[in-house]
């Protein structure tokens, strides 16, 4: 154990808290008086300030560990790096979006919650230890419950936080409970230690701890069965709060998932006995972590099902984004799921040695896919956030004409709809094929392709309910042709996002050769 | 050269787009420049490329990490039909002249909905081309939704879920072929030359060129085409007969036969007579003739008899590419060309020239119209493009069709007893509605008398005139001298067929 270590490795997240003090101390020491615009304003920009001082210190420490009696807790790898980045990236559009909104008078309360909240997400995506990953779970979901509530004169936005609160702590428990029989089972709370020292032969209680765990993360990540508080909390939170559960609660929760995945399927362990055992060894490994990857297969389905038929029915737009985000919730599990061959199909040695091959490709097309969702998720409440304002309603008919009212703002919806509903050339589709062509990539056999071809067909049904939108924003008549006005910050963060939806769609080795360069 | 007209239509799209509202006449003539110069890039482009095979010009990584391209590539058939596109776009503006509601959205939306189809045509890497394929789509939802007319939303909605789907079957295609071929490439001449295993190309082939051929208008996955096409704008119509339709229809060539010939292979089995997907594909390529024919004559609505002989003569085309043979193939490419004109042709006049004067579309209040005096030019056009329909000789949909047939009798004599029929049926159904819409000789009601005397039909304008002329004389022009085609096709299909199919 080495303290500076620790220190190191938790730079960004002092950066967050520090920044989060800060915003407290100027917003209730020295702007008491001031207008709630001067308020707003500052505290967004010291927020994002935070943000890029996290993002400066997560530059400075690639490969940075913090070990506990030789074993890592805190690690900085590839994917919590890349995650990091995403995550605070996402917190400072979420924090510039803000500057339009009136829903509160405690500004500073706010985003000093918000940037707590991000600093828990960048502690779970570096986590190893289960204790550490449940503790930053918490901190995330305690602020975004909060965040939830923050619309005080709201009921729909203490119904919603209560749902919430209620589901969360639930699967808290349920996690907790699966972290616990773990324990039992390895006798260790590191995932790299449990990786070792579970026996090899599967064992009932250790299917008990995965159901559990999924039930936990499943929540986190609004997949089907466990989805049941995302509409409500997508509908009732205020649109900064949810914009920030929809991205970067997302990106934090399925880098966590990608993390214990990493961490339990130790890749690339050197190999020096005799051949002929490593097949036996294999089956065995796989037979230990099946019954985990099927129950990931199977929620990840059921997410993608669910999510796009009942998207179909919604008339709210925020309850149709909630749905939307199940349905990529179930494509992005079929990433993480799908992520080595079945034991069936192993062949060689050449792949023990080098099995990071394909996992890494299955995890690279995850982060691709949840960094560029979260981007336009944001842009999207962003969006629904300007028609709320203009017509305090978020139903699909308050869109109506909206390319008279606002033609950039249409247009802006127009790209980012159509990129959630994957059309080339925007971003949203390359980032589909590539993560369906990564599970197929890591294993042809009929179960990953029947999934895939299930997630292209839903991907037509999503089709529908976004042209619902677009539909009203731009072919039905208006109602009302008055022009709707957005701050000039909101419109240039939208404008911006919707810009590199599109030039990612374009050329999406700029975002893709990052990735990889995280891995170097 | 060719590439040009890709770039052009989308920078004129966006131009298009960010142009202030309010001055149609800008928008107007930016189009018809822009859709002229893509003309003129296609002509050069063709004539540049006869005699020539496969050429490469444009070769870039695109996404390095999956070995992906930005691909563009011609041969004879991606010439012919940039060619086709190009005149296609061209007459489309032309009648979009009068489009007074937000004249410069609906140019844009149609120069993107060129451009992907351009892309389509000329990429050679199989995900750019889907990539230009799904570009396609989402103009077409606008255009029609924003400015047809009946029953437009439920059209525009029916025709993108239709056409997303198709594209969905080829995308899983798509996925499949590149996580089999191992080849670490999306490169259709990659790709083809990447030996599928006989096993996988039996269901990945009907997979994709089911995909493809729903927008081709195969029966029974037909019925978006006659919705989508009466609905539409006249420019979105003939845009959607005209080029759309052949979008279809080139996938299930370039994709669906040369990457997966062995999928054509007799199964080994018979079930109820159907002894390969050759043969389920080409009977329903012959019942989508018969039908389309057939319902066609039923209609009352003139501009869904056009629509019905889309469907129709869509099926000359899936019946060539099933025949497999040199001339059947090339007959059905020509047959794209071919009906993409004279398709466009009868758009326009019901569409643009009947219909944006009389405003109705129903054949029993045209018939007292007495039309054929009240607008010669439009009967004399209407006349001339029935003739084409038809299959006249002197016209090119007789070369077209007369191949495909020859091609067919070779395979199964029986496929071109039925495909006449629908021939016969044709002549029929276009008699009709050229005697119904124009020379009628029923007495009008006083009303319509008084209409008639008091309140003459608009002037036939210059841009209609101009299009007519265009387009018919394109017909003409292949009809009478076949070889500038066939010289560019016949090599390019041979290079297919001797590389692809067996």
């Amino acid at each position: 154990m080495n303290y500076a270590d620790l220190f190191r490795v938790t730079l960004p997240e002092t950066a967050l808290e520090i920044a989060a003090l800060m915003v407290l101390v100027v917003d209730l020491g020295f702007l008491r008086k001031a207008a709630l615009k001067v308020r707003v304003a500052v505290a967004a920009l010291l927020g994002v300030a935070g943000c890029g001082a996290a993002l400066w210190t997560v530059g400075l420490q690639n490969g940075n560990s913090f070990f506990v009696d030789g074993w890592e807790v805190l690690v900085v790898s590839p994917v919590a790096l890349t995650a990091q980045v995403g995550i605070l990236v996402l917190t400072a559009l979420t924090l510039l979006l803000l500057i339009d909104e009136n829903f509160t008078h405690h500004v500073g309360e706010f985003v000093a919650v918000v940037l707590m909240a991000a600093a828990g997400g960048l502690l779970i995506v570096a986590a190893q230890d289960l204790l550490v990953i449940f503790i930053g779970l918490e901190l995330l979901s305690l602020g975004l419950y909060i965040l939830t509530a923050f619309a005080k004169s709201s009921g729909k936005s203490a119904e919603a936080a209560m749902k919430y609160y209620l589901f969360g702590g639930m699967s808290a428990a349920f996690l907790l409970f699966g972290f616990s029989y773990l324990y039992g089972v390895s006798g260790s709370t590191n995932l790299a230690e449990i990786e070792q020292s579970i026996p090899l032969v599967g064992m009932p209680l250790l299917y008990v701890a995965w159901v559990l765990i999924v039930a936990g993360l499943g929540f986190k990540v609004a997949a089907v069965p466990f989805h049941l508080w995302a509409p409500d909390t997508y509908e009732g939170a205020p649109a900064p709060a949810a914009a920030f559960i929809a991205s970067v609660s997302k990106v934090a929760s399925f880098a966590l998932l990608l993390n214990i995945c990493n961490g339990l399927f130790q890749p690339g362990r050197d190999w020096n006995g005799p051949p002929q055992l490593i097949n036996e060894i294999l089956r065995n490994e796989f037979g230990r972590w099946q019954p985990l990857l099927i129950i990931l297969i199977v929620v990840a389905a059921a997410s993608m099902v669910v999510g796009n038929l009942a998207a179909l029915a919604q008339v709210s737009v925020r309850r149709l984004l909630a749905y939307s985000a199940i349905a990529h919730a179930g494509y992005i599990l079929l990433g993480v799921a799908v992520r080595r061959p079945y034991a069936g199909q192993v062949d060689t040695i050449h792949f023990v040695l080098d099995s990071f091959g394909p996992a890494l490709r299955s995890a690279n097309a995850v982060l691709f896919y949840i960094l560029t969702y979260g981007l336009t998720t944001i842009g999207a409440f962003g969006v629904v956030a300007v028609v709320e304002r203009a017509t305090g309603s978020d139903r699909l008919d308050s869109f109506l004409g909206l390319h008279k009212r606002n033609p950039v703002l249409a247009a802006v919806l127009l790209v980012l709809f159509l990129s959630l509903a994957g059309i080339p050339p925007l971003v949203g589709f390359y980032a589909k094929f590539n993560l369906f062509a990564a599970v197929l990539g890591v294993s042809a056999g009929p179960v990953p392709f029947a999934l895939v071809a299930l997630a292209v067909a839903l991907s037509v049904v999503s089709l529908y309910y976004y042209l619902q939108v677009l539909k009203r924003a731009y072919v039905m008549p208006a109602v009302d042709e008055s022009p709707i006005k957005a701050h000039p910050v909101t419109m240039a963060v939208l404008v911006a996002i919707a810009t590199a939806v599109v030039v990612l769609g374009c050329f999406p080795a700029l975002l893709q050769n990052w990735i990889e360069s995280c891995y170097r | 050269m060719l590439a040009w007209t890709i770039y052009l239509s989308f920078a004129g799209a966006i131009v298009l787009a960010i142009l202030p509202k309010g001055k149609p006449a800008l928008a107007r003539w930016l189009a018809l420049s822009v859709a002229v110069a893509g003309l003129a890039f296609a002509i050069a482009g063709f004539i540049a490329g006869v005699g020539q095979g496969l050429t490469v010009f444009v070769d870039l990584p695109w996404m390095p990490s999956m070995g992906i391209h930005f691909l563009l590539a011609a041969d004879g058939i991606s010439r012919v039909l940039v060619l086709l596109t190009g005149l296609a776009a061209v007459a489309g503006v032309l009648f979009s002249w009068n489009i007074e509601l937000r004249t410069n959205e609906f140019f844009a939306f149609f120069l993107a909905l060129i451009g992907g189809v351009y892309g389509v045509f000329l990429s050679f890497d199989l995900l750019l081309l889907f990539v230009f394929y799904e570009i396609a789509i989402v103009p077409k939802y606008f255009l029609i939704a924003i400015w047809g007319s009946t029953r437009r939303e439920y059209a525009a909605m029916k025709l993108a879920i239709y056409s997303f789907a198709g594209s969905a079957m080829v995308l899983i295609g798509l996925l499949a072929a590149y996580a089999t071929s191992g080849s670490h490439s999306t490169s259709l001449i990659e790709l083809g030359h990447a030996g599928f295993p006989v096993g996988f190309q039996m269901w990945c082939f009907p997979l994709v060129f089911t995909g493809f051929a729903i927008l081709a208008g195969m029966w029974p996955f037909h019925t978006w085409a006659p919705t989508g096409h009466v609905a539409a704008p006249t420019a979105a119509s003939m845009l959607l007969a005209g080029v759309v339709m052949k979008l279809g229809a080139y996938g299930c060539l370039r994709v669906g036969i040369a990457l997966f010939p062995r999928g054509l292979d007799p199964w080994g089995f018979s079930f109820i007579g159907f002894g390969s997907w050759r043969d389920v594909f080409a009977v329903l390529a012959v019942v989508g003739i018969v039908y389309g024919a057939l319902v066609a004559l039923a209609q009352t609505d003139f501009k869904f008899v056009i629509g019905y002989s889309s469907v129709s003569h869509m099926g000359f085309v899936l019946l060539g590419l099933m025949t497999l043979n040199q001339i059947g193939m090339t007959g059905a490419v020509l047959q794209m060309f071919s009906h993409g004109i004279i398709a466009g042709l009868l758009f326009a006049i019901v569409g643009r020239i009947v219909y944006d004067r009389t405003h109705t579309r129903q054949l029993a209040e045209l018939e007292t119209m007495h039309l054929s005096r009240r607008l010669p030019f439009a009967a004399w056009a209407f006349v001339i493009a029935g003739m084409a329909s038809m299959g006249l000789p002197g016209f090119s949909g007789f070369v077209a069709e007369l191949q495909v047939l020859v091609g067919a009798w070779k395979v199964n004599p029986w496929w071109v007893l039925a495909a006449g029929i629908g021939i016969v049926v044709g002549v029929a159904y276009t008699w009709r509605a050229l005697q119904k819409a124009f020379f009628g000789d029923a007495p009008a009601s006083p009303h319509m008398l008084e209409q008639e005397q008091g309140h003459p039909l608009a002037a036939i304008t210059w841009p209609e005139v101009t299009g007519v002329v265009l387009l018919a004389g394109a017909s003409l022009a292949v009809g009478l001298y076949p070889r500038i085609l066939l010289d560019t096709i016949e090599p390019a299909v041979k290079a297919l067929l001797a590389g692809g199919v067996q």
